[in-house]
């Protein structure tokens, strides 16, 4: 029997913004422990949570990039449960109302476009973290993560695969980046995600029992502990054994999913909505506003790269994979006019510069106007793509523009017919026996007096004129 | 000189702005007298350091020619509220070393205003109660009768203003915490409309329920320290943005032509005789002044209790969920697992009527209770704040009615059963679950002279009402100037 894979994923991502979600301690990641905290962090008696407005229009624009629908009056709820890292003994959340719901997330698998369903995207706070200290058999709590804005991100079970499902939570993580709503660093924790997985036999609509993998915190990991999952599903039910509706954890070590310590009873987080919150109204205007400032999304970008600019999807695919890049490219383009160069010179020279150095996109000594301008006199054809590569080097370590460092080493191209033709008749004149035999008919010489001509003008000349020329002084002298 | 602490605030702000006392010997005389009437139990914890260097402060500024209507005058602070480096309990053993690291919005402004704190009040634990004997630091007494209790929660924030040990105080009302305590000790109290006053900084008994107001021996000085406590706070997303008018203004608008409602739900069997006719009597002066009554209908009184008794302990047990031995409050000793860690210590730390609405909060709470019992309180809350809006948009400025079915009783006497101590809220629990101002006078007192109060409930937004009510009540009566025998 053929067997479909189902996942669905639930995304955290954490909001940079500057504090809390509910109070003014900073968000910051790292910091010493305990340093980003207040009585509303802390959770003092008396302290009072006021919702994060910035967190909010977070949540919008993610909703709005995701076509959700956007809900008006936002409820949050109180989660109970007990632990040392969740200083209210409540988690701050969203219940049976999340502020997006329906919307979808656009990506490619290959050259193929896919569309995967979002239950909802809703607001919370985060937990703070707990330290086990062996040394001294001690727990030490660190409250700094404990009230960071988060959204949680749950998709409808349509992804089809582990590779895709690996690609939408690149995905998810490429939109947050776009938004600036988050840094989608996995291994900062501020991207992290739980997958729920399953088989059923081809052609049935009836889900297959499902476990959950908790805390997978890498793209790697996810793709990994979801094909491990597959293979262990698929043997059990080969074998005619049931699957156990489980939460798993992955073992990076050993690549394999092992049950988590299941937890003593089923727990009852007994929502209700918290009385300390007003529901936060998104008016229409609100959404209009946020709306306006959104940035151009990667599906738009790679449907214009492709459409308009000409690009391969592969091409338009590498150069959206960042806000920035694609941004680069497309100042690149509005310098130069030549798509197709544009994005081979992004791609392979700066970003192969930027990576050998270690330097980001945002700091690249080479502005995407100075690339445009030595694109562009690459096309007037006053320099060799050979010289364009030694211009862009200069540029790079200098920092200087493309006609500076052309000036400089008096690297322009030599175009002008009369002083090609002088150096030609000078080589022909100096080399009399070659000039014999090249008259004579012997084609190999062609070559000797072209690199004559370029050794002398040390590159600089116009290779296809020079050749040109020779052949035009050689059939005179013929005459 | 006359008794210093007795002194109400116009006459207190007299005599220091014209130096005839100074803000440090009156904060002196309210501490001595504070002492000398311990046996009520009215403090947790008097702060006579802080206190001698805040009138040190105010004496600087009166000599500098600064006068402000509060400046340098002594009260106290129910220790619910929280106060920087002075401890806060809540009343309770779980909190009985907490030294909170920030000032309750309400504190901040009265610091701010000028007044000098000379301690914290005692009060049923988490304020839950009605008698002030569920304080783990043992009940406060009430000044006309120290067998008798002075009401609850907030039995010390009342004892303490009735035996005038300070001029003002301030307590919290989220079932009649401010008005049964006003109407047993014989003094003025008001708790202000939902949202009036920050709650950041008080600690939460039952959020959607819970605000902050003042007691004090007239409706003048009431009037004042509501003044300085009130208005948004951008710490508290319920406290309301709307205007704060002034209250002293409101004093001398008087009763001509107010429409006075009379619930009649609020005048059925059980009401103590002299309650009534102590009501009766007031409501009749009412007329005298100039208004007009009306008897109006609250058809879901009987469901307030219930209710309230279903919402609060909900609020309740989540807000209490902090108070888990981890970061502050009562840890129990030795090397213990989390889950016991936690059971013990919040079985040592809370008292038992707290933990009987932690119990009861968290079962209705849970997964398959919650729509029989939280959701259809919510439905039934709604009807009983309609029943107000749909008198007062219709026939009624103001209601009139009794704080409570009886006068003050004796300490112990319903101690041991949880229903009967509930229902003594049964006329100030539909206030708060509507959101309403309340306010409390004097109007009475039981043939062993024990105080009877009158209740004033007003429209949302509307303190301005009550205090011109209770002002021009005030004036054409005595009341307010019997004092119990031991405040000297």
């Amino acid at each position: 029997m053929e067997f479909e894979t189902v996942i669905g994923l639930e995304v955290h991502v954490q909001l940079s913004t500057q504090s809390k979600m509910f109070c003014g301690a900073s968000a910051a990641y790292g910091g010493e422990p305990n340093e980003y905290i207040d009585p509303v962090t802390l959770g003092l008696p008396g302290a009072l949570p006021v919702a994060n407005r910035r967190a909010v229009e977070f949540a919008i624009m993610l909703g709005l990039a995701t076509s959700s629908e956007i809900r008006r009056f936002n409820r949050f709820s109180r989660k109970h449960y007990f632990y040392p890292d969740l200083p209210k003994g409540y988690q701050i959340s969203q219940f049976d109302e999340p502020i997006c719901e329906r919307g979808s997330v656009e990506f490619y698998m290959g050259e193929t476009k896919r569309m995967i369903g979002l239950k909802r995207i809703h607001m919370e706070e985060d937990a703070g973290k707990n330290i086990h200290d062996s040394r001294t058999q001690s727990s030490l709590v660190d409250l700094n993560r404990a009230g960071v804005p988060l959204l949680e991100i749950v998709s409808e079970p349509e992804l089809r695969s582990p590779a895709e499902a690996a690609a939408y939570l690149r995905s998810i993580r490429q939109l947050v980046r776009y938004l600036g709503v988050s840094d989608g660093n996995m291994e900062e924790g501020s991207l992290r995600c739980d997958a729920n997985i399953s088989l059923r036999p081809v052609g049935q609509l009836k889900f297959g029992t499902r476990t959950e993998i908790k805390n997978l915190n890498s793209f790697k990991f996810v793709e990994r502990a979801l094909e491990y999952e597959v293979a262990r599903q698929m043997a059990l039910l080969k074998n005619g054994q049931p699957i156990v509706q489980e939460t798993l954890l992955f073992d990076s070590a050993s690549g394999v999913t092992r049950p988590m310590r299941s937890k003593e009873e089923s727990s009852d987080y007994r929502y209700f909505p918290d009385p300390d919150l007003p529901p936060v109204v998104v008016e229409e205007s609100w959404v209009r506003e946020v709306e306006s400032k959104l940035p151009k999304l990667p599906s738009k970008w790679i449907n214009d790269l492709v459409s308009e600019y000409g690009l391969s999807l592969y091409d338009a695919t590498v150069l959206t994979g960042e806000k920035a890049a694609v941004e680069f490219f497309n100042d690149v383009v509005s310098a130069c006019s030549n798509p197709k160069a544009a994005c081979n010179w992004v791609t392979s020279e700066l970003f192969g510069a930027l990576n050998r150095a270690g330097i980001e996109l945002e700091k690249s000594p080479v502005s995407a106007g100075a690339l445009g301008d030595l694109i562009k006199v690459v096309d007037s054809g006053e320099l060799s793509g050979k010289m364009a590569k030694a211009v862009f080097e200069e540029m790079f370590s200098s920092g200087k523009g493309a006609a500076a460092v052309i000036a400089d080493k008096g690297l322009k191209q030599i175009s002008d017919d009369d002083s090609i033709l002088a150096i030609i008749r000078r080589e022909f004149d100096a080399n009399e026996k070659q000039l014999a035999g090249y008259l004579a008919g012997n084609e190999r010489l062609h070559g000797f007096f072209v690199g004559q001509v370029m050794k002398a003008t040390e590159g600089a000349a116009n290779p296809k004129k020079v050749n040109d020329l020779i052949r035009q002084e050689a059939a005179q002298r013929k005459g | 000189m006359s008794d210093l602490p007795s002194l109400s605030v116009a006459e207190i702000r007299a005599g220091l702005d014209s130096r005839k006392f100074s803000a440090v010997e009156l904060a002196q005389a309210c501490l001595a007298k504070a002492d000398k009437l311990r046996s009520l139990n009215c403090f947790t914890e008097l702060t006579p350091e802080h206190a001698l260097k805040e009138a040190a402060a105010a004496d600087a500024l009166l000599a500098g020619g600064k006068s402000a209507p509060l400046l340098g005058v002594p009260l106290g602070i129910k220790d619910v509220i929280c106060t920087k480096g002075v401890r806060t309990t809540a009343g309770s053993k779980m909190l009985a070393n907490f030294i909170p690291p920030y000032d309750a919005t309400v504190v901040r402004r009265l610091k701010t205003a000028g007044a000098i704190s000379i301690g914290k009040l005692n009060m049923d634990e988490f304020a839950m109660g009605s008698s002030n004997e569920n304080s783990a630091f043992g009940p406060a007494r009430n000044p006309w009768n120290p067998e008798y209790v002075p009401g609850g929660s907030s039995g010390g924030s009342a004892a303490a203003v009735a035996a005038r040990i300070c001029p003002l105080s301030l307590g919290t009302d989220t079932g009649g915490s401010i008005r049964q305590p006003a109407a047993f000790c014989g003094i003025v109290g008001l708790k202000p409309t939902y949202g009036r006053v920050s709650r950041y900084g008080v600690i939460a008994y039952a959020s959607s329920l819970d605000q902050v107001g003042g007691f004090a021996h007239n409706v003048r000085d009431c009037a004042l320290v509501t003044q300085a406590i009130c208005g948004e706070d951008p710490n508290d997303a319920t406290s309301s943005p709307r205007p704060v008018p002034s209250f002293e203004k409101a004093l001398s608008r008087g009763v001509k032509g107010l429409r006075i409602g009379i619930p009649k739900e609020y005048f059925v069997a059980g009401l103590s005789p002299e309650v009534s006719e102590a009501t009766q009597k007031a409501i009749s002066v009412l007329q005298d002044l100039g208004a007009t009554t009306v008897e109006i209908s609250l058809p879901h009184t009987d469901a307030a209790v219930s209710v309230y008794y279903i919402l609060a302990p909900a609020e309740a047990s989540s807000n209490l969920a902090r108070y888990d031995g981890i970061r502050y409050g009562h840890r129990a000793e030795g090397q213990l697992d989390l889950k016991t860690l936690y059971s013990k210590s919040r079985s040592e730390g809370f008292g038992k009527e707290v933990q009987r609405r932690i119990l009861v909060g968290t079962y209705v709470l849970s997964a398959g209770y919650f729509d029989a019992f939280y959701v259809k309180a919510q439905r039934v809350r709604s009807l009983i704040l309609k029943d107000f809006t749909d008198a007062f948009s219709g026939s009624c400025d103001v209601i009139v009615a009794p704080t409570t079915p009886t006068p003050p009783f004796r300490i112990g006497e319903k101690a041991s059963d949880p229903l009967q101590m509930y229902l003594n809220d049964i006329f100030t629990i539909p206030v708060n679950l509507a959101g309403l101002p309340g306010m409390v006078v004097p109007c009475g007192a039981t043939a062993s002279g024990l105080p009877i109060g009158l209740q004033l409930i007003g429209k949302h937004w509307d303190e301005e009402s009550l205090f011109a009510t209770a002002a021009a009540y005030e004036q054409a009566t005595e009341w307010h100037k019997r004092t119990p025998s031991m405040a000297g």
